[in-house]
């Protein structure tokens, strides 16, 4: 008896010892924005299906850029998991940063992820952060105001319409803007919506040879349309306007339109924040008629970085956030509208989810974006509205500063992109391009 | 006549400090009032200044979601402890060059003021490097010794100003009496020199709790202090203003409390030795 008392009483020893061993504490760094807010308040659900804990390190967007780049950089350890976006992902796979998602379980279901996503997120074929939410760009816009210009929008505009459309709407006197566009300098503030916007005029950052083409038509086409328009139907200050700025005009129904990410469709349609809740449509970001649109594309992702000690915890962590259960989770907690949109496929396909009145355009946003080949003629980079090179960032911020500097008229379009082309070529020479 | 014309001076002078006083206050005071507003009255055009629906939901939020405790805790023990650490070595150093100068004094001081000249971004990546060699990477021991180094010029540069104005002959009448190196700089010289070593603490905590680029760079999960609290609320993409004016405010109200205590004492120290 007392033999059996004292195996039964080891073997429940070595159970816990070995749960034990097995739980682990992940450190994940991540931004805050909504969905990620929301995984947070339901990391419960994953301590209590494996045991492990979570530690949560929150930042705004362009700190925790620098904060995990400086880690993995130096191969810290300080993260276990870290949320990236499509500019670092391949970046930092071809450095052997990062950890391949190339054995995630079956259940996981790899090929339910949206192919656009995928594409941005893999080299060479294999996947390298796993997407948590998708997002594309489009049109939003105030349906009574563009019923009041006797006009109808149609579901894949060209840009000669929506200038249109926007002169039209303007009242300045009664502070009616009709269109709201980025303004701020930065690579993921102006020059995100400016590049984009330059695919759909034909531009693209650099030929095959890498060689800088701010001096060809294209681009003095595309930032000569986009001051004008801006000058006639855009809000004053707009050169200091960025997501947040455009989001506020809008939801007090001071922009007639806004092109801008597909994830502010929730926030302009949510009637506690927006004045115009109930007046909103949706339609593709505009083109010009040569093949592209002036959508970009991002995936905020899960990577984890080579090296980690707590590697197989820090999968089980990104399954469970990137699976097809936490959406349904999350639609559980907090409804359908609030599920991070833009990663999978079988959450376009679910009936719940189709009634959600964003959701269709998202999606034909999403994927009309095509990171691989994302302009009319052929570029040497991957990525919709940057090119996915570590210089880029650098190089990208400073010409939006000179971009910006025309739309606040300290300059002339044809001097912004002189100095454009100037710094960029220095930098991709420095750089040995 | 003379006296009318003393008193309207005094009065404008008393606007013109009101004036100042309220404009520097000014973003601090809307930063309080935005906590209290919902999201929507955050961002209201034209702004409301009083007359709104006043709300506590945004501290409930910031409570529910933020472990506020750790983080000020993380603070306290930063900011206190590199300000103690940097007393300990920078009263040795400022009496020795302000009562036993060197020819080399003067050079050294400057050189102690050129490190502030370097960029901080300038040297992440080889600090960062040594803090994960000495397993110190997101420790309050790594952040209490960075933020004492990268403040002991300005303690060092303070002490030595507060100890000039020290007549050397009392210090001599001491050694005179027997005391010890040790002895004369406690027993004699501390205490004469206890409003400028109060104030060199107070500023150098309040410096030490607000630096944010060492303390977010440097910590992760386990010693991130209220920067990090603050850092977290900033989102480029959603209107959060209410819910960060609310965690900027409880970031910023101990610091401000104690402030508020020891003006009297900062005031008597910044301006000691200034009329004589």
């Amino acid at each position: 008896m007392k033999l059996k008392n004292a195996l039964f009483a080891a073997s429940a020893l070595v159970s816990v010892a070995s749960t034990a061993a097995f739980a682990e504490e992940l450190t994940i760094a991540t931004v805050n924005n909504g969905d990620m807010i929301r995984m947070q308040g339901l990391t419960d659900d994953f301590t209590e299906k494996t045991g492990h804990t979570v530690e949560w390190v929150t930042l705004e967007e362009n700190v925790l850029r620098q904060r995990v780049t400086t880690d993995i950089s130096t191969k810290g350890g300080a993260f276990d998991v870290m949320t990236i976006g499509m500019y670092e992902t391949p970046i930092w796979a071809r450095n052997g940063w990062l950890v391949a998602m190339d054995d995630m379980s079956e259940e996981w279901d790899a090929d339910d992820i949206l192919p656009a996503m995928r594409g941005g997120l893999s080299v060479d074929g294999t996947l390298y952060a796993a997407p948590f939410y998708g997002e594309s760009s489009m049109i939003m816009y105030r349906t009574d105001l563009m019923e009041k210009a006797g006009l109808e929008m149609p579901d894949a505009p060209t840009w000669e319409f929506v200038a249109d459309a926007a002169r039209k709407m303007t009242d300045k006197e009664n502070e009616i803007y009709g269109i709201c566009l980025r303004g701020k300098a930065g690579w993921g503030e102006n020059m995100a919506f400016l590049t984009a916007t330059s695919n759909a005029f034909g531009a693209r950052w650099f030929d095959e040879n890498w060689t800088a083409q701010f001096d060809q038509p294209a681009w003095k086409e595309t930032l000569e349309f986009y001051v004008n328009l801006m000058n006639d139907a855009g809000p004053p200050g707009a050169s200091t306007n960025g997501f947040n700025e455009n989001l506020s005009l809008f939801q007090q129904g001071k922009c007639g339109m806004w092109i801008d990410a597909t994830v502010a469709a929730s926030f302009v349609t949510n009637p506690d924040d927006s004045t115009v809740a109930d007046k909103v449509g949706f339609a593709l970001a505009p083109n010009t008629g040569l093949g592209k649109n002036s959508n970009w594309l991002w995936a905020w992702a899960l990577g984890i970085p080579a090296g980690t000690q707590k590697e197989a915890a820090a999968k089980e962590f990104v399954e469970w956030a990137t699976s097809k259960e936490y959406i349904e989770l999350v639609a559980a907690n907090e409804g359908w509208a609030n599920v991070p949109p833009g990663a999978r496929t079988s959450l376009y396909e679910n009936e719940n989810y189709k009634d959600v009145p964003f959701a269709a355009m998202t999606l034909e946003s999403i994927q009309s974006a095509d990171p691989q080949n994302p302009t009319v003629d052929p570029v040497p980079y991957i990525g919709v509205q940057f090119a996915a090179i570590p210089e880029f960032a650098g190089i990208a911020t400073e010409v939006g500063q000179e971009f910006s500097a025309a739309l606040a008229g300290q300059q002339s379009v044809d001097e912004a992109l002189e100095k454009a082309q100037a710094l960029t070529t220095d930098a991709m020479e420095a750089a040995g391009y | 006549m003379a006296r009318a014309v003393t008193n309207n001076r005094k009065a404008l002078n008393t606007a013109i400090a009101w004036s100042i006083g309220i404009l520097i206050f000014f973003p601090i005071l809307w930063t309080i009032l935005t906590s209290f507003k919902t999201e929507a009255q955050a961002i209201s055009d034209p702004p409301v200044f009083l007359f709104f629906d006043w709300t506590l939901e945004n501290y409930t939020v910031v409570q529910e979601r933020s472990n506020y405790m750790r983080f000020l805790w993380n603070s306290v023990v930063i900011a206190g402890g590199s300000t103690i650490l940097g007393l300990i070595i920078a009263v040795p150093a400022a009496w020795s060059m302000a009562f036993v100068p060197s020819k080399r004094t003067k050079d050294i001081l400057l050189w102690m003021l050129s490190t502030k000249m370097l960029p901080a971004v300038g040297v992440l990546y080889p600090i960062y490097l040594i803090f994960i060699k000495l397993g110190i990477l997101d420790t309050r021991t790594g952040l209490v010794i960075v933020m004492m180094l990268i403040n002991l010029p300005i303690i060092v540069w303070m002490l030595y100003t507060y100890f000039r104005e020290i007549p050397v002959e009392i210090l001599e009448a001491s050694r005179m009496d027997g005391a010890t190196l040790k002895e004369e700089i406690i027993h004699i010289l501390t205490p004469m020199a206890v409003p400028g070593i109060a104030s060199t603490m107070l500023l150098n905590f309040i410096l030490a709790w607000n630096e944010a680029f060492w303390t977010l760079n440097l910590t992760a999960a386990k010693a991130a202090p209220l920067t990090a609290f603050i850092a977290s609320y900033s989102s480029p993409e959603g209107l959060f203003y209410a819910k960060l004016s609310a965690a900027s405010t409880m970031a910023i109200a101990p610091i401000l409390i104690l402030g508020w205590f020891s003006q009297k004492q900062l005031v008597r120290g910044l301006t000691f030795g200034a009329v004589k």
